[in-house]
């Protein structure tokens, strides 16, 4: 995968019980497999298969992805910020490739 | 090919989509023309020939914005009511002359999107064109080259040093004569300066370094130069944008000038405005340039696809962008 491919979107502070929202975006090909190329081969499936997120090694968001999902998957979720700690965001694909981003939530109050 | 055929076609002619004949057999003179005059590869040498053509077509166009005051003054002495005529011609006159038609920007092309892509496109966690400024930001500070030199190393910070810079391209470059756009600034900077390889043209790489320097004139307007060594450039981007091309025989100006704002198909047609590329388009799924965008117009109306970075392409480029002249940048915009 190339550069920076995911962008994790989400606030570093939270009081305790909040919900803060998260958005995360990856740069994926999310290739179908049905499709064929300009000399009819077919283009072997290149898909993210599983977006999990831990918070504080909890894991508190999982998401099968399957060829239905477009290119460039974009994700919005919540979750209730329970105290501070790490929160690792995790994509894998097909071809076992994993991308990984980590972000820190401080939890006050 | 002799551009004869195509000399009466000018900005203000009033030809349209709208106003032809739609039946086919009444097209076929010109259906048959446009087959055998493809734009062909010294377009550049014969627009000089029929660009002076355009002008007798501006000057209808100042005829017609003084007309109500002319006719105001032959009906002022007959009655009262010619009177308030001649004074409704003569506020009617004054607003023309204070508000040239081209003194307001265009709308751009989000104004077209729906409430979710604009969104989308303004949110900067939620534009898939940011992944490719990401990649970009990091690319600046990359060394790279013989000279292991990064963006960074002479540009410094480019939230400072590339602030606006995308509103002046293309620009001509003083040493070389030639109209570079912001993908060819990039890789001259990188075979002159980094002593590096030049991106490929629609590369990633390239692509988000064009993206990552274009937003940092985020919301700022596009004002390039047309003047100078410029002009020539500009009147040839200028003959192209109205010169009919291909199997469809369509000027880019019959669609996006005559028709903007009308829907084609499943789309409207926007105004043909450069002010959000490299933009990412769901139809690619991907970050694109406005090259690649130009290559699908001229493959919509099945004209000659110029290379990626083709003079041809520059030259239109350069007018575009003047017409986009006060229109915010929006790079990574997000288009259908």
């Amino acid at each position: 995968m190339a550069l920076a491919p995911a962008r994790v979107s989400m606030p570093k502070e939270a009081k305790k019980g909040e919900i803060i929202d998260i958005k995360a975006l990856i740069r994926h090909p999310m290739e179908t497999g049905y499709r064929v190329d300009s000399v009819g081969q077919p283009i072997p499936r290149y898909i993210i298969q599983r977006f999990t997120v831990t918070y504080s090694g909890v894991e508190v968001f999982r998401m099968d992805m399957t060829q239905g999902v477009a290119a460039n998957p974009f994700i919005a979720f919540s979750t209730v910020a329970t105290g501070t700690g790490e929160l690792v965001f995790k994509w894998e694909d097909n071809r076992g490739e994993v991308v990984t981003v980590t972000k820190k939530l401080t939890v006050t109050g | 090919m002799s551009p004869g055929p195509h000399s009466g076609l000018s900005p203000s002619d009033g030809r349209s989509l709208r106003t032809r004949p739609l039946n086919p057999s009444s097209r076929k003179p010109e259906g048959l023309s446009g087959i055998q005059s493809p734009v062909s590869k010294h377009f550049a040498e014969s627009v000089g020939e029929w660009v002076p053509a355009l002008r007798p077509g501006r000057r209808r166009l100042c005829c017609f914005g003084f007309s109500p005051l002319a006719q105001g003054e032959g009906k002022q002495h007959r009655t009262a009511f010619a009177s308030f005529q001649f004074a409704a011609g003569i506020i009617l006159s004054l607003t023309a002359l204070a508000v040239p038609s081209d003194a307001k920007p265009l709308p751009s092309g989000t104004t077209f999107l729906s409430d979710n892509l604009k969104a989308q496109q303004a949110d900067e966690a939620a534009n898939p064109g940011m992944l490719w400024v990401s990649e970009g930001a990091q690319l600046w500070e990359q060394p790279a080259g013989g000279a292991n030199k990064s963006c960074a190393s002479c540009h410094g910070k480019a939230e400072a040093s590339m602030k606006g810079v995308a509103t002046r391209y293309p620009a001509v470059n003083d040493e070389t004569g030639k109209l570079l756009n912001l993908e060819g600034r990039i890789n001259l900077c990188r075979t002159e300066n980094q002593k590096a390889e030049p991106y490929a043209y629609e590369s990633d790489e390239l692509l988000s370094l064009t993206a990552f320097v274009a937003r940092q004139s985020l919301g700022m307007p596009m004002n390039v130069n047309v003047t100078g060594k410029a002009a020539p450039f500009y009147e040839a981007g200028k003959a192209f944008f109205h010169q009919r091309q291909g199997q469809l025989n369509l000027s880019c100006a019959q669609c996006h000038v005559d028709n903007a704002g009308r829907r084609l198909r499943g789309d409207t047609i926007s105004h043909a405005l450069p002010n959000g590329y490299p933009a990412y388009r769901l139809e690619w799924q991907s970050l694109g340039s406005l090259h690649r965008r130009l290559r699908s117009c001229s493959f919509g109306v099945r004209a000659i696809q110029f290379d990626y970075g083709s003079q041809e392409y520059l030259n239109l480029e350069l007018y575009l962008a003047k017409r986009a002249e006060g229109v915010a940048i929006e790079t990574p915009a997000i288009r259908k």
